[in-house]
C-alpha cells in the first residue's frame, strides 16, 4: 500500500504548496514570475523523461516549447485585433493586404489549442522517425537537436512580416475574453499552469512506474540488448521524445498568457540550453528533480541576475558542469546516497545472503 | 527441415574474411558445441545469424530465412542469444528484466499499464534459472554467474526456440559451471542449443555433438571422441609438434 500512498502524499503537498501556500505568500509580481517558472518545470519533466529515462539529450527542446508558444500567440494576436483585422505588427513591418494562409486556421480558438500540444508532437513523430529509425544517438542526437533549433530561430527572424522576427509577437493583451492586465486573470493563469505541471507530473509518473517505463530504461541502458528481445528501440524511444514535446509545446502555450510574449530568444540555443541545465540539476532520472531544478535554476537567474548580470553566466557553466561530474544524479539523487551512507553497517551482514542462491544451485 | 541450417555463410569485414563459406547444420534438439581457437570465427557466425553482422549465403530456422531480416525480426522469429560478457539491464530488478524480455508482443495498452503479478512464465523461468530469491534485486548487483543465467532465464520466457550462447561459463566457479550444464540439459529437452566454449573439461561433460572452427572455416565436425581423434584438430590446438 505504501507503494501507491507515497507519491499521492507528494501530488497532495505539491498541490497544497502551489495552490494555497504561493498564492499566499508571494506578491502578484512574484506569483507570475512563478507562474513562468512553472512552465519551465513542465518542459523539464519532459526533458525527464526523454533524457533521464529514455538516455536522448534533447539540446533542442526549444523548437517544441516555441511551436507551442506562437501558435497560441498566433490566435491570441488574432483575437486581440478583431475579426477581419490583421494583427499589429503585419500592419507595421508587412506589405500585406490579407492574412498568410498558415495564419488563418488559428483564428479557431479550438484550433489553436490542439496546435499547441499536437504541432509539436507531429513535428517530433516526423524527426523522430528520422532520427531513430537511423540509429543517431548520443551526442550525435544532442547536436543534431540543436542544430534545428538554431535553425528554427532563424527562420523566424527572416519573416519577420508573418512571425513578427526578432521582436517574436509581442504585447498579447487577452486570454479567450480576459484581459491579461487584470491581477485576477493573471492569478487565473497562475492557477492554470499550476494545474497543467500537476497533470504532466501525474502522466509521467505513470509512464515511468508502467511497463512502458521499464521498457525505456533498459533501452537507455542497453539499446543493442533490446534489439535481441524482439523490440524495434526507435520505437520506444519514439513515445518519450513525442511526449516531451507535447509537455515542451503546453508549457510553451502557457508561457505566453503569463508572460505577454514570445520570441526567438526565447526558444533559440541558450535557452535550450538552460532548460537542460534545470534537469541536471534536479536529477534527470527521477520525476520531481527535473521540475524542481528547472523552478530553483530560473530562480537563481532571476536573483543573480538582478543584482550581478554579468556573473550569472558563468555561474550557469558551473551550474551545468557541477552536477554532470560530480553529482551524475543531480540533487534527487542525494537523499538516497546520504540514506545509503548510513546504511551501510546495516547492509554488511546482509552482504553474504546474496550468494546463497549460487550456493543452493551446487 | 528443422533446426539450424547455414549455408555457404562468407562474412567480410573491410577486405578482412572473418567467416569463409561455412555450411553448418544444429538438428532441433542438439546441444551443438562450436569451439576452435581465438579469432575463428565463432562469435562472427552467431552475430551473422541474429543479424547483428552482415552475411551472405543463407541461414535458415525452422526453414525460414533468417538472413536479411533485423535483428529484432529475428529474434521475434525463435532466435535468442546471449553475450561473451554479460548484458543484463544493471538498474532493473530481475523480475522487471525477465518481464522485459517476455513482452515484445505486447501491445500498446498493456504497455502503458503497471505490471500487476508476476506472469506465470517469468516465475517457471525464475525457478529454472534458480533465481527466484532474488528476483527483486536489481540485476547489476548479481553475481556473475547468476547474470549469465538470468539471460539464459530471458531466452526462456522470451519464448527463444534456438539458444546461442556465447561462452556461458566462462570466469565461473566450478559449482557455477555444474549447475549452467545441468541447465543446458534441461534446455535441450524442448530447444536447440548452440554453444561456444573455450572450456574443454565443460565441452567433454555437456556436449552432445561438437564443431571446430578454424580460420573462419569449419575444420571437423563429430561427436566429441571423432573430433579429439582428429589429427587436424589436434595440430591446430596443439601445433606441429604434438601431432
Amino acid at each position: 500500500m505504501t507503494y501507491l500512498k507515497k507519491p499521492l502524499v507528494g501530488f497532495g503537498v505539491a498541490a497544497v504548496l502551489l495552490f494555497a501556500v504561493a498564492p499566499v505568500a508571494l506578491g502578484d509580481f512574484r506569483l507570475n514570475l512563478l507562474a513562468k517558472y512553472l512552465c519551465f518545470a513542465i518542459i523539464a519533466v519532459g526533458i525527464g523523461l526523454a533524457w533521464g529515462r529514455g538516455g536522448m539529450l534533447t539540446l533542442g527542446q526549444g523548437v517544441f516549447f516555441g511551436l507551442g508558444g506562437y501558435a497560441m500567440a498566433m490566435h491570441l494576436k488574432l483575437a486581440d485585433a478583431g475579426p477581419g483585422n490583421l494583427p499589429d505588427f503585419m500592419q507595421l513591418y508587412g506589405q500585406l493586404d490579407a492574412l498568410p494562409w498558415w495564419w488563418k486556421p488559428f483564428a479557431n480558438p479550438l484550433f489553436a489549442l490542439a496546435a499547441t500540444v499536437l504541432l509539436p508532437m507531429f513535428v517530433a513523430l516526423l524527426l523522430g522517425l528520422l532520427i531513430f529509425r537511423r540509429k543517431v544517438r548520443g551526442a550525435y542526437f544532442a547536436i543534431l537537436s540543436q542544430a534545428l533549433c538554431a535553425a528554427f530561430a532563424i527562420l523566424l527572424i527572416g519573416q519577420q512580416g508573418t512571425t513578427g522576427g526578432t521582436n517574436g509577437l509581442t504585447d498579447i493583451q487577452g486570454f479567450f475574453g480576459y484581459d491579461l492586465n487584470d491581477p485576477v486573470n493573471r492569478r487565473m493563469i497562475y492557477f492554470i499552469i499550476a494545474g497543467a505541471l500537476l497533470g504532466v507530473l501525474a502522466l509521467t509518473w505513470q509512464l515511468n512506474r508502467s511497463r512502458y517505463g521499464e521498457l525505456l530504461v533498459a533501452v537507455r541502458d542497453g539499446e543493442e540488448r533490446v534489439r535481441f528481445l524482439g523490440y524495434d528501440p526507435a520505437n520506444v524511444k519514439l513515445v518519450a521524445y513525442v511526449a516531451a514535446a507535447g509537455m515542451a509545446g503546453l508549457a510553451g502555450a502557457l508561457f505566453v498568457p503569463a508572460v505577454g510574449i514570445i520570441s526567438p530568444a526565447m526558444i533559440g540555443v541558450v535557452p535550450s540550453i538552460e532548460f537542460v541545465i534545470g534537469v541536471a540539476v534536479g536529477g534527470r532520472a527521477s520525476l520531481v528533480g527535473p521540475a524542481l531544478g528547472a523552478i530553483a535554476v530560473a530562480w537563481a537567474k532571476t536573483a543573480l541576475s538582478e543584482r550581478a548580470p554579468s556573473a550569472w553566466t558563468y555561474f550557469e557553466g558551473l551550474l551545468f558542469i557541477l552536477p554532470i561530474v560530480f553529482l551524475p544524479g543531480g540533487l534527487a539523487s542525494l537523499a538516497g546516497l546520504i540514506r545509503r551512507r548510513r546504511a551501510v553497517p546495516v547492509e554488511k551482514p546482509a552482504a553474504p545472503v546474496e550468494k546463497t542462491p549460487a550456493e543452493v544451485a551446487t | 527441415m528443422s533446426g539450424l541450417s547455414v549455408r555457404d555463410l562468407r562474412v567480410v569485414f573491410d577486405g578482412f574474411v572473418a567467416v569463409g563459406g561455412v555450411d553448418l547444420d544444429v538438428p532441433a534438439g542438439d546441444v551443438r558445441f562450436i569451439i576452435g581457437p581465438n579469432g575463428a570465427g565463432k562469435t562472427t557466425l552467431i552475430d551473422a545469424v541474429t543479424g547483428l553482422a552482415k552475411a551472405t549465403g543463407s541461414v535458415t530456422f525452422e526453414g525460414q530465412e533468417l538472413l536479411g531480416s533485423k535483428v529484432h525480426k529475428i529474434a521475434r522469429r525463435g532466435v535468442g542469444r546471449t553475450f561473451q560478457t554479460a548484458t543484463v539491464f544493471e538498474e532493473l530488478t530481475v523480475l522487471q528484466n525477465l518481464d522485459i524480455a517476455a513482452g515484445w508482443a505486447r501491445g500498446p495498452l498493456t504497455l502503458l499499464r503497471t505490471r500487476k503479478g508476476v506472469p506465470p512464465e517469468v516465475e517457471a523461468a525464475l525457478e529454472t534459472v534458480r533465481l527466484t530469491e532474488v528476483r527483486d534485486k536489481p540485476a547489476g548487483t548479481l553475481a556473475h554467474g547468476q547474470k549469465q543465467w538470468l539471460e539464459i532465464g530471458m531466452l526462456l520466457v522470451q519464448n527463444a526456440q534456438l539458444f546461442l550462447l556465447d561462452e556461458p561459463v566462462a570466469g565461473m566457479s566450478h559449482e557455477e559451471r555444474d549447475a549452467t550444464g545441468e541447465l543446458l540439459g534441461q534446455l535441450s529437452r524442448n530447444h536447440t542449443v548452440v554453444v561456444i566454449e573455450h572450456d574443454m573439461d565443460f565441452l567433454r561433460r555437456f556436449a552432445r555433438s561438437v564443431t571446430v572452427m578454424h580460420a573462419g572455416k569449419i575444420l571437423s565436425e563429430g561427436t566429441v571422441a571423432e573430433v579429439q581423434a582428429d589429427p587436424r584438430v589436434q595440430e591446430v590446438y596443439l601445433g606441429h609438434a604434438a601431432a
